[in-house]
């Protein structure tokens, strides 16, 4: 047989049905679903007299409009209310298990997910949101769909798909310190345009990818969307399987031997052929910043803002002064004067326990400036909140001056009270930069935890590398 | 679903690249529980003044562009987040055809479920449309997904490409829940030979109780 990538053997694993020219039935191993995109597909399924197939393959949680407040207090917006309602009546109905907005274990979907051990290698995951691109650190094949598809999938356990391209990309060489994985993604949509993914799925592989824990991973995997693939894929490794045993989902003793074994043949063959390759050199990395109102304009910490006259092609050209007019910046600016308002350290991207400690080793000791009007920290589920105070993390958030939430998506989307206001700028951990993303006229420069907390400082983008930041990773 | 067989209508200009489904549907209108009523949501910070009053200086507001049904846009439309809330938005606007260079994957996949052709042209037939809708007043364009064919009423005939199956889909307006059902025994079939499950090891904190399967 030919050599085959992993999301080759995944794809043919999971083929309930194929015919020339058509898409290929595939089969669904985990369904994960939360309350903004499910309501109408539930009321689809219920329209049509239809029942959900695999509710014990289904799992449900609230986190985009949950308050990172108290949550004890009633729910004041209505609409949201109507949401959560919706959410756990469909799932008391449908048998689908759910962890509410007061569960030990909520948390944000792509958070809990791994986290709990329900996504595991080898499995399609979906779910009704871009980034379970996330899931794919785990050596599986993750990918957000729409609202219709959740209901396909909800009655039918399969989807109708077409099989992607395959792009290869290597970051090689060892990470320098100050260097994220956060980075490692920026620095690539950066290279190749929010749109360079369209219709691949990437595997990312490389010495300083395998070197990457596994929460680091999944940043990658997380944003891959942002590069227009729809998903993104790491063969699972040692670290995989020593993130996963013990976790509540994972099988235990022989039988996760056995589950490991059958992972440790997903790697792609060598000689496996890709539609696409990509090396880049991880030793030559720095700190990335966004300076515009997409993930590829992005630029290294010690640059500046770029001159729309830089750009050769005329389209860039307008879009980057677009850019600058909404962002409020002048070209030629050095990113490091750029000031921030507010610093936002969460999301689905980065609020797992390593992002928090990187974050907090950065401002032990220290204070959030004065110019700075807000500092959030958002863990992203409530296992890392509890994990983080256990080591005393909360503690040092709240003297150096920033507040201690409870988990959601929080101000990465600001479904909840956690917005931006407009005309404020925001060094932000999240994943998207897009116009009126963390609120209406609100301006967001994406960075990594260690660049956010810095900047949260200083009040404005400081070249971590000069801080130090041995103990931080 | 409607089908889309061809339709003929008024085209309005978006010529902005990399359109994300944020400025389409934002984030504040993803907390309804319905499909319908997003069409006064679409561009809704593009396309409103504080106070929702329309902005005379957005495309869409101006009234040579009222009752556009075909949407002219440029590359990588509808980029970013999943939400469906976008092509819904679209359609219950009025728009029933989008013709750009290039779409996002969800994006596009998500239009032929709601029965909205999004038509793909090279940079330059994109670039002729977007002269022509700007010099000539009530532009209007015949997107004819039969016979795969863009026209005008000047002789304008510009073929596009789309796969089989997704055109077969669109043209009967099939519903895709039911046509994968009638692969049941396939996908039984399936399950019988790799089963699935999710068992728990240790007991977390989940609020409905698992199924027995």
């Amino acid at each position: 047989m030919a050599p085959q990538t992993l999301y080759e053997k995944i794809w043919n694993s999971h083929i309930v049905r194929e015919v020339p020219g058509q898409p290929s039935l595939i089969y669904i191993d985990r369904h994960l679903i939360h309350e903004g995109t499910s309501p109408q597909a539930f009321a689809g399924l219920k329209a049509a007299g239809r029942k959900v197939r695999r509710p014990d393959l289904t799992f449900a949680v609230m986190d985009h409009s949950v308050s990172t407040k108290n949550r004890l207090l009633p729910v004041l917006d209505a609409d949201a209310r109507g949401q959560f309602e919706a959410l756990e009546r469909n799932c008391k109905e449908t048998g689908v298990r759910l962890f509410d907005m007061h569960s030990r274990n909520q948390g944000i979907v792509h958070i809990i997910g791994p986290e709990l051990g329900i996504t595991q290698p080898g499995q399609t995951i979906v779910c009704g949101d871009s980034h379970t691109s996330t899931h794919g650190a785990v050596g599986a094949l993750a990918f957000g769909i729409g609202t219709s598809e959740i209901e396909h999938v909800l009655a039918t356990q399969c989807l109708s798909q077409a099989k992607s391209k395959t792009g290869l990309i290597r970051f090689n060489g060892k990470r320098p310190k100050g260097v994220t994985s956060k980075d490692f993604i920026l620095t690539l949509i950066g290279k190749i345009g929010i749109a360079g993914g369209t219709g691949y799925v990437f595997e990312y592989a490389g010495d300083a990818v395998g070197a990457l824990s596994l929460e680091a991973r999944m940043t990658m995997c997380n944003m891959t969307i942002e590069g227009g693939a729809r998903a993104g894929m790491m063969a699972p490794d040692e670290t995989t399987f020593k993130y996963l045993e013990g976790k509540p989902f994972v099988p235990r003793g022989k039988e996760f031997q056995e589950a490991v074994e059958g992972w440790k043949a997903l790697a792609s063959d060598p000689g496996a052929k890709y539609d696409l390759v990509v090396d880049i050199d991880a030793t030559k990395l720095a700190p990335q910043v966004t300076w515009g109102t997409n993930p590829g304009m992005v630029t290294d910490v010690t640059s500046r803002v770029p001159d729309p006259n830089s750009f050769s092609d005329p389209v860039d050209k307008q879009a980057a002064e677009r850019a600058l007019v909404y962002m409020d910046l002048k070209a030629g600016t050095p990113i490091t004067d750029i000031a921030v308002d507010r610093v936002f350290i969460g999301s689905c991207t980065n609020s797992r326990i390593e992002d928090l400690r990187a974050a907090a080793h950065v401002i032990e000791g220290k204070h959030v400036s004065k110019h700075v009007k807000q500092a959030l920290a958002v863990p992203g589920s409530r296992v890392v909140k509890v994990q983080a105070e256990k080591e005393g993390l909360d503690k040092i958030f709240l003297d150096a001056g920033f507040e201690w939430r409870d988990a959601g998506c929080s101000m990465c989307i600001g479904m909840n009270d956690d917005v931006l206001p407009s005309g404020e700028r925001s060094a932000s951990t999240s994943n998207r930069n897009f116009e009126g993303r963390q609120g209406k006229g609100s301006r967001t420069h994406l960075v990594s935890p260690m660049m956010a907390a810095a900047a949260a400082i200083e009040g404005h983008f400081v070249d971590i590398r000069k801080w130090d930041v041995n103990g931080a990773e | 679903m409607q089908p889309f067989i061809k339709h003929t209508g008024l085209v309005a200009p978006m010529d902005r690249v990399n359109v994300d489904t944020d400025q389409m549907v934002p984030k504040q209108f993803l907390k309804l529980q319905t499909r319908e009523g997003f069409g006064r949501t679409l561009f809704y910070d593009w396309r409103y003044l504080p106070g929702e009053a329309l902005n005379p200086e957005f495309p869409l507001n101006f009234p040579r562009y009222k009752g556009a049904s075909v949407l002219l846009a440029r590359a990588n439309f509808g980029c970013g987040s999943s939400r469906e809330h976008a092509p819904w938005a679209i359609l219950d606007y009025g728009f029933r055809s989008i013709i750009a260079p290039s779409y996002a994957d969800i994006f596009y996949n998500n239009c032929f479920k709601n029965g909205i052709l999004p038509v793909t042209l090279s940079d330059a037939q994109v670039d002729d449309l977007f002269r022509r809708v700007e010099n000539q007043e009530s532009y209007r364009l015949t997107v004819d997904l039969e016979n795969q064919v863009i026209t005008d009423e000047s002789g304008l005939r510009i073929p596009f490409e789309i796969d089989p199956f997704r055109r077969n889909s669109l043209l009967k307006g099939l519903d895709d829940i039911g046509l994968t059902l009638e692969h049941e025994p396939d996908i039984s079939a399936y399950e019988k030979l790799n089963p699935k499950s999710a068992p728990m090891y240790e007991a977390v904190d989940v609020k409905i109780a698992a199924p027995q399967t």
